[in-house]
């Protein structure tokens, strides 16, 4: 199972309306994915409770039909 | 709360460092439990680890123990740190060599 990164890209910004996504296919093949993402949601919040914000806007997707994707968040400067 | 849960807070609580792994270190099955084994051993600590592959008991329940959607899981000192994303920033930003100082875990020696 694999999924777009566009549909990724959508999802993250439905819940994080201001989030800067930057989505790379690490094997070209539509099923290993990196993400760095910029929120000012991420702000005062630690590391954990970051990503668990784009799980959640992932909607359970991530460890199922989502199982590589690397994540990286970061508030903007 | 479920056996499972029981089971997995006694491993956490019982072991300073708990690695929930796909594979062993010796022979890891996934390149993000690899990163996260590659990391406690570049830090030069002690860990256990769990094979969820082995224990589906413990596969489904550490998801909703930690409220994290994926496997590697590392726990220092009975919490919860992250899985391998998160270990190798903060290996990278020295901050896991921080928070086993902090913990008072060495590494070997």
């Amino acid at each position: 199972m694999a999924m777009a990164a566009e549909d990724i890209e959508a999802l993250i910004r439905a819940a994080l309306p201001d989030a800067q996504v930057t989505i790379t296919d690490l094997a070209g093949d539509g099923d290993h994915y990196a993400a760095h993402v910029v929120s000012a949601a991420f702000a005062g919040k630690p590391r954990v409770a970051q990503h668990k914000l784009v799980y959640e806007a992932l909607g359970g997707r991530m460890g199922g039909v989502l199982h590589a994707l690397q994540l990286t968040t970061a508030v903007p400067n | 709360m479920s056996d499972a849960h029981s089971r997995i807070g006694d491993i956490v609580n019982n072991n300073d460092i708990v690695l929930f792994m796909k594979g062993t270190p010796l022979f890891p099955q996934c390149g993000f439990s690899n990163l996260a084994t590659r990391i406690l051993e570049h830090l030069g600590v002690d860990y256990e680890s769990v094979d969820v592959l082995q224990d589906m008991e413990i596969r489904q329940g550490i998801k909703s123990f930690s409220d994290w959607p994926t496997i590697p899981q590392l726990y220092v000192k009975g919490e919860f740190v992250g899985g391998s994303d998160i270990m190798k920033e903060m290996y990278e930003a020295g901050e896991l060599h921080q928070l086993m100082a902090d913990v008072g875990i060495a590494p070997k020696g």
